[in-house]
């Protein structure tokens, strides 16, 4: 694929784990934009996780894989991988059977808050930079726009196909 | 709250607003001493007062403003003479019976002489100069000045400087780094350091903590400290830097030695150190080589032997009572810089009534130095760093005009990057992530954006220093050096004035 990936890195020695990132992704997704307004009145859900174990925390969010799993695993084709690179969900045609929530191996397409449909990180087209980056007060989350692959997904065998 | 001693008040409020608290949990995350906490039952974030130490990190982090920390307001029956502050130190002492701790410097209300010395302006009869338009130089040379300059013709006629000069420093702007150690600070915080001192033209101080080996590549803008511990010293770290500096005393705690608990020393303070993991860092009050200047002298000498004689040797003193006198023996022990510390310098970890009750001001010790040295015409044989308290660029110039070379700044520094002065330091628990060794702590102070920061400061600094050069009518900062009739005094006694050598505000020349 030519076209730009874009996706945001999580830089581990950065992340001091203060979800900032977290409260800053929930209020763009919400429906007010507004913190309070968000948290108080909305259904605030974050895409990004901060994953901690002791002293190693990062933010964890979707990687727009080249070859998603979530997308090979979508039965109605809503969720589709952009010609800009971005995976992202057609909300519309979803009919919530959660494939791709099982299929995914960073976690990171879950369940839509209070609707039967999948949620997952959209890096933000509204923003210049998304949400998330811009809300981490430590640099621990980049913007990378650079081509190509930089991590390399899992190699896994593939089942022999039987019939019946 | 329930299991503490009846006497121990709070001494910071929380108020949280519980209209705009969104429990996204981030300053429960942030609180380093454990102050706040999660109620699940209630969804409630609250705070226990009693362990707040009014760092602010809360306050900073929090992503909707529904947190302020501010002092108690239901303070003590009011007092003038047994102040809050007096109250709780000896309920502390009652309760415990040891030395009252403290980071950072002296927040006693003792005159500031600087807020009492005005810089004088040229109008009329002495054009300024307009920084903006013309070449304005702050670049400073550190180190011994020879007595004289002697030249003679080479076979084509030509003039050659037959005077060897001693080795100097050059600060492309006259404000250094402070000592301040690797173990009492983080390596984080010594990383921003180098970086913005290499990316100004500089110079930072290691502190007594020696030199980690990922920094060596900054030697070129070191200044390595042998302090008393002689922690880390080798041949190798001697030469890797620009200068070193004997450090016999701290502003903050004149007299005392240093105490980096065990705990703090863990695998890479240990190699940097050259001490073994978990060990206490123990720096002797004296250095036990040195109980006379001839000793002093030894020092400096074997220092300069181990580095060719390429590198100017600095002497650190807090500024005592006597610094004077002391300042001339170290000038004649052969040093090229001399240091001094006023009262108002911070540290990692001193008693606080040390803290609070030792030393001179460094505005004092500054004039009466360079007056003893010149009265003895020794005072091009080394160069004056004033150091413990430089707020601002005006600081910085009417220390250079009682007679500085150049300052050192730690306090601004550790603002610059974050620090509330809740002086805490000595807990190795900074929430801001500067004094603190916690691996999961430390990574709060990303040295990218600490550089940023402080390289964003001595800009600042030296934009507003181009400017109150250009306004006295002066082009280099060299011209104000010593140049105590630029300062005139306001609110000071006769006796004040004498010792800064400095008119009183309406006396002209």
């Amino acid at each position: 694929m030519n076209a730009r990936i874009k996706r945001v890195y999580p830089i581990e020695e950065n992340c001091m784990g203060c979800r900032l990132c977290e409260v800053a992704c929930a209020i763009e997704h919400s429906e007010f934009k507004d913190p309070l307004m968000a948290f108080f009145n909305g259904r605030p859900q974050s895409f990004t996780t901060v994953e901690v174990n002791g002293a190693t925390t990062f933010s964890l969010n979707c990687r727009h894989c080249d070859e998603p799993y979530c997308v090979e695993a979508c039965i109605t084709g809503a969720m589709h991988k952009e010609p800009d690179g971005r995976v992202i969900v057609y909300e519309d045609i979803c009919v919530g059977c959660f494939m791709c929530v099982v299929s995914c191996p960073w976690g990171a397409v879950n369940p839509k808050e209070g609707a039967k449909k999948a949620a997952k990180c959209d890096l933000c087209p509204d923003r210049e930079l998304p949400a998330c980056v811009q809300a981490c007060p430590n640099r621990a989350l980049v913007f990378d726009t650079t081509e190509g692959l930089i991590f390399e997904l899992p190699e896994e065998e593939e089942e022999p196909f039987v019939e019946g | 709250m329930l299991y503490k001693s009846l006497s121990s008040f709070p001494v910071f409020e929380v108020e949280r607003d519980y209209d705009k608290c969104i429990v996204c949990g981030c300053c429960v995350q942030q609180c380093t001493f454990d102050a706040t906490y999660y109620l699940p039952y209630a969804k409630k974030v609250i705070t226990d007062e009693h362990k707040c130490v009014g760092c602010k990190r809360c306050e900073a982090m929090c992503p909707t403003g529904a947190i302020k920390v501010r002092a108690v307001t239901n303070e003590f029956k009011h007092n003038a003479y047994w102040d809050a502050r007096t109250i709780r130190d000896i309920y502390k002492q009652a309760d415990q019976g040891g030395v009252i701790l403290t980071g950072g410097g002296n927040d006693r209300r003792f005159r500031v002489y600087w807020d009492h010395l005005l810089i004088d302006a040229c109008q009329v009869t002495n054009p300024s100069i307009d920084p903006l338009r013309e070449p304005m130089e702050l670049r400073t040379f550190l180190g011994r000045k020879p007595d004289a300059l002697e030249v003679e013709y080479n076979e084509k006629g030509e003039p050659e400087l037959k005077t060897k000069i001693a080795p100097n420093l050059v600060a492309e702007i006259p404000v250094i780094f402070a000592p301040m150690s690797y173990g009492a600070l983080n390596l984080n915080m010594h990383k921003a350091m180098a970086a913005a001192a290499d990316a100004m033209g500089t110079y930072w101080n290691t502190g007594e903590g020696s030199l980690h080996r990922d920094l060596y590549k900054y030697g070129h803008c070191t200044i390595v400290q042998v302090a008393s511990g002689r922690f880390g010293v080798s041949a190798e770290y001697l030469k890797v830097a620009a200068a070193a500096e004997i450090k016999i005393g701290q502003g903050a705690k004149p007299g005392i030695g240093g105490h980096l608990p065990g705990e703090k020393v863990d695998e890479e303070i240990s190699k940097t150190r050259m001490i073994p993991v978990g060990t206490d860092a123990l720096s002797p009050a004296p250095h036990h080589d040195i109980y006379s200047i001839e000793d002093l002298r030894q020092l400096i000498y074997a220092i300069k032997e181990a580095t060719n004689y390429e590198k100017p040797v600095s002497v650190k003193i807090a500024a005592v009572h006597n610094v004077a006198a002391i300042a001339s023996g170290i000038a004649r022990a052969g040093a090229d810089i001399i240091v001094l510390d006023g009262f108002r310098g911070g540290t990692g970890a001193s008693p606080a009534i040390v803290r609070d009750y030792v030393g001179i001001p460094v505005e004092i010790a500054v004039a009466v130095v360079d007056q003893r040295l010149r009265e003895e015409g020794i005072r091009n044989w080394v160069s004056i760093i004033a150091a413990g308290g430089i707020r601002n660029s005006a600081d910085v110039i009417k220390a250079i005009a009682l007679g500085a070379d150049a300052v050192y700044i730690g306090t601004s520094a550790l603002l610059a990057v974050g620090c509330t002065l809740c002086h805490k330091c000595y807990t190795g628990r900074c929430a801001w992530g500067i004094t603190t060794n916690d691996p999961h702590i430390a990574k709060r102070l990303n040295p990218d954006i600490a550089a940023e920061r402080l390289i964003n400061l001595l800009k600042g600094w030296a934009h507003e220093m181009k400017e109150m050069l250009g306004l006295m009518g002066i082009n280099a900062i060299e011209s104000l050096k010593g140049n105590r009739l630029r300062l005139r005094a306001i609110g000071l006694t006769k006796e004040e004035m004498d010792i800064l050598g400095v008119l009183p505000a309406g006396e002209g020349i």
